[in-house]
């Protein structure tokens, strides 16, 4: 435990260290998750529209 | 390569079987960066363990740099060659270099707070920077402004081009003028001057944005390609005079096609 606290620390500068790499993680993680959403919303109106357009046989 | 794969039919499945490994390589690597970065390299022996936010910050700024030099670039080839997959690729590449920006200056921020004694200073590095954070959201809100998607990229990629004097800027104002934010010590002439024990780490968290970035933007790409080819399919769908039709303004409640 001690080890860990130590650790998590960061020498006095949790504080600074810890918010850098959260904001990053924040940041570019919640890009990549809408990124990823907006694909998959938009590759299934697209086949939505193709079944919709298909022309009547 | 680049010709082939300028066909838009042919570059989305080319980017559908390569984006699986593209967004494996990049977890895979982030993961490594991330353990060398916290665990493996060693405290600064002045900066002590705060050192360890330049390993999020400084490939952060590159990224910031390279990819505003890729959406000019991109728009330079769509408003010479008209290709539309370069304005989609500028368009989809705008919103990762603006969250890899904003990363770099709030991790500096953060840095420069315990190691500066302030969260921000106006000098030239920090309010260049700034600048190309509004020009990311000044292109990203001029591209969407337009109904009709092939005007707003064309207004786009002129401001884009405009916003590359910008780039210098960044690059040299850390020598040009000499203020509060060190020079260069990776990309200098002469060679690196950072230990390897701190170089390797770094340079792995670098290629994992960069792999990042390579990622996110196939996956942008192929949405935009997405929603054009709907777009495009749902005028084609409309009777006669057809083309004026946007989101914005639907067309009057007309009987069924044909």
């Amino acid at each position: 435990m001690g080890d860990v606290g130590h650790y998590l620390a960061m020498g006095g500068y949790a504080a600074f260290v810890w918010p850098a790499y959260g904001t990053a993680l924040a940041v570019l993680g919640g890009l990549a998750w809408h990124s990823w959403r907006r694909y998959r919303a938009s590759t299934e109106a697209l086949e939505k529209l193709q079944r919709e357009f298909r022309p009547r046989r | 390569m680049i010709n082939w794969l300028a066909n838009p039919a042919r570059f989305m499945r080319f980017s559908a079987a390569v984006l699986r490994w593209f967004g494996w390589a990049t977890v895979a690597v982030l993961v490594v960066g991330l353990y060398l970065a916290l665990v493996v390299a060693p405290p600064d022996y002045q900066q002590g363990e705060s050192v360890r936010i330049m390993y999020v910050h400084v490939p952060a700024a590159w990224m910031a740099l390279s990819v505003y030099l890729f959406i000019a670039v991109a728009s330079g080839t769509a408003l010479v060659w008209r290709h539309p997959l370069a304005e989609i690729a500028a368009g989809a590449a705008a919103p990762i270099g603006a969250a890899f920006t904003f990363v770099c200056l709030t991790s500096g921020s953060l840095w420069g707070r315990p190691m500066w004694g302030t969260w921000w200073v106006w000098d030239a590095r920090l309010t260049s920077v700034l600048v190309l954070f509004f020009l990311y959201l000044g292109y990203i809100a001029l591209v969407n402004a337009f109904d009709e998607p092939g005007r707003g990229a064309k207004a786009g990629s002129v401001l884009a081009l405009v916003g590359v004097v910008n780039l210098p800027i960044i690059k040299f104002s850390v020598d040009w003028w000499n203020t509060l934010h060190q020079p260069a010590s990776v990309m200098r002439l002469g060679g690196p001057r950072i230990d390897p024990s701190m170089l390797v780490p770094l340079l792995v968290m670098a290629v994992g944005f960069l792999l990042l970035f390579l990622s996110l933007l196939l996956v942008g790409m192929q949405a935009a390609l997405n929603e054009r080819k709907a777009l495009a399919l749902r005028l084609n769908s409309m009777p006669a005079p057809g083309r004026v039709a946007g989101r914005e303004h639907p067309m009057p409640a007309q009987s069924p096609v044909r």
